[in-house]
């Protein structure tokens, strides 16, 4: 499986990453190598065998909607890049 | 014994220094200020500590000394430890190795962290890592690679090098690790200590920064079984605030450490011991298990035959629930964020493109690509099947045998720079570890002898929920054998 420089650019803008061109080839490479890696999986026929979801089928533990935690808004937002008035701030979305 | 030589607490195992922490010939203080003083001495040169929390551990160590004047010290009390970098500790920084939380100071503490404070261990500092533990080398971390005490120009394994490294060198008496394909039993079997990584869901997961959800496992990493046995004691056990973590009694894993071995059935893998095993490699673990027959176990061949695929299944189930798991990181609520940046799109992919490092996005990248549109059958579906006849082959396995052995690695420790452009040949570092995490089964790794000076893991593979069998069976041979009592030349 080999991935060319387009479906690479196209992988990194769906992951929201930024690739320098020049760092591009160096992906492709890679990237490509680590499907031909994963394409060894196709040697074994799974039809019909039931996905694992987990090793000890333990199923979605649900509990009370209550509230748990209390508000600590100040306390997690003084390690925020940009706040302001209690509001996270980014660059303007809305013209 | 002389005065000089009692004083070398460093020489001393986790449980020993508990014994003179109990009778009062040590005061945790003094303790701290010893394995301080040596992170200050050493740890230039071998970088496996990010931060080094001296001022809380001091404050710490007091509560702790104080704790066992008045009589309610448990058997951790008063005893350092070193916490990977992966786990969240309240006012302090918690990097992940990565610059993206180069600047992160954590709000609160990991339940590991936190249990282990309860029991009255002193955090000595935080430790190296490779980026969000995807590596196995130590290489990918943002603060630099750490040096394997016993050869200074080659790796201590990874993701938890630091860790490793630093019980290795006996900077700490012990660590945390966290183990998601082997990181915490290849860089114990690269610096010839002992570590356990438990059954998936045996140790809560919450404030350990995730990486790959259904296979991240916390556990300890020290000198012997019996210091493992003890720290995993403090770590185990339910709790609310991590879903998957199981709600099963947590035996009091030293009580069956004494067991003696005869009959013990040993399951070996012909698939652990075929191409790609050095040889004199093989020749070490041969040797352990001729011990293990003197001690009266029984040797099995099995066949794991899917194990083979272990590897490319990983690569997919890793990278797709990374790549989800880090999308967290987009420079809005915490850690890096890029500098002037236009718009949304821009802040985003610049923060992320810069934050991360090399590993990590191609990571990312090969999990976007197999969560995408039109693939996710070909891909994660495929590779969740082929887990399912993963584990089969394992709950086959033990139908037959107790305890699974072989290598825990196929190598000593390479070099430093040797695979780091090679990203296939590192990933297969992890051959013989990957398949227990698809399972979700406990493993450890032992030190079973050296090849050229370089230390070699025994890797023991246990049934679920069988970690007092695997602390017992490891314990039984390192009262056999001294290959755990070993201290690299430079830190003696």
């Amino acid at each position: 499986m080999s991935l060319d420089a387009d479906e690479v650019k196209k992988i990194a803008y769906l992951a929201r990453l930024k690739i320098e061109e020049a760092d591009i080839p160096g992906y492709v490479s890679n990237l490509s190598d680590i499907l031909d890696l994963v394409e060894q999986m196709n040697a074994v026929d799974t039809a019909g065998v039931t996905p694992m979801s987990h090793p000890l089928d333990a199923v979605q533990r649900l509990r009370e909607d209550v509230v748990t935690e209390g508000n600590q808004r100040e306390l997690f937002q003084a390690i925020a890049p940009k706040t302001e008035d209690g509001l996270y701030l980014v660059p303007q979305v809305i013209e | 014994m002389g005065q000089d030589e009692m004083k070398m607490y460093h020489k001393k195992t986790l449980v020993e220094l508990s014994v003179l922490l109990q009778a009062g010939e040590v005061s945790s203080v003094e303790l701290t200020e010893y394995f301080l003083a040596r992170i200050n001495a050493h740890d230039k040169n071998l970088n496996s500590f990010i931060s080094v929390t001296e001022t809380q551990a001091l404050a710490a160590a007091e509560q702790a000394d104080a704790a066992i004047k008045n009589g309610t010290a448990g058997p951790l009390t008063g005893v350092p430890i070193a916490h990977k970098d992966i786990f969240c500790t309240e006012g302090v920084r918690t990097s992940c190795g990565s610059k993206m939380l180069d600047n992160f100071i954590s709000p609160y503490d990991a339940t590991v962290v936190s249990k282990l404070k309860q029991a009255g261990m002193v955090m000595l500092g935080k430790t190296n890592m490779d980026e969000f533990a995807m590596g196995s080398s130590n290489e990918t971390s943002f603060y630099g690679p750490v040096k394997n005490p016993w050869q200074s120009d080659r790796i201590p394994g990874g993701s938890s090098g630091g860790s490793a490294a630093a019980v290795a060198a006996r900077l700490a008496p012990a660590a945390t690790g966290t183990d998601t394909g082997g990181s915490i039993r290849q860089p114990a079997a690269m610096c010839g200590i002992t570590g356990i990584k438990p059954t998936y869901g045996r140790i809560s997961r919450y404030g350990m920064i995730a990486f790959a959800s259904s296979l991240d496992q916390a556990g300890p990493m020290a000198q012997s079984a019996h210091d493992c046995a003890l720290l995993l004691n403090a770590m185990a056990g339910f709790d609310d605030k991590d879903s998957t973590c199981l709600d099963k009694e947590v035996p009091d894993y030293t009580a069956e450490l004494d067991k003696p071995l005869s009959g013990l059935r040993i399951g070996l893998p012909k698939e652990y011991f075929g191409e790609g095993l050095d040889a004199e490699v093989e020749k070490v673990v041969r040797g352990a298990l001729d011990e293990y027959k003197k001690l009266g176990a029984e040797l099995i061949d099995i066949e794991l035959p899917n194990s083979g695929l272990s590897v490319p299944v990983y690569y997919v189930v890793a990278p797709a629930e990374c790549s989800a798991n880090l999308s967290r990181f987009d420079g809005v609520r915490y850690g890096y964020r890029c500098e002037n940046p236009v718009d949304l799109m821009d802040m985003y992919t610049r923060t992320r493109g810069e934050g991360f490092g090399a590993e990590v996005k191609r990571r990312i990248m090969v999990g976007t690509y197999a969560l995408s549109s039109g693939y996710y059958d070909a891909y994660y579906l495929k590779s969740q099947q082929l887990r399912h006849k993963i584990s089969e082959d394992f709950r086959e396995a033990f139908e037959k045998v107790d305890v699974i052995m072989g290598p825990t690695a196929p190598d000593t420790a390479f070099k430093i720079g040797e695979k780091s452009d090679d990203p296939i040949s590192m990933y297969l570092s992890d051959i013989y570890t990957i398949a227990v995490n698809l399972a979700g089964l406990p493993g450890m790794s032992v030190p079973a002898g050296f090849v050229e000076g370089r230390p070699v893991g025994l890797q023991i593979t246990g049934n679920y929920f069988q970690e007092s069998q695997l602390l017992n069976v490891a314990h039984q041979y390192q009262l056999n054998t001294d290959w755990h009592r070993a201290i690299p030349e430079d830190f003696l």
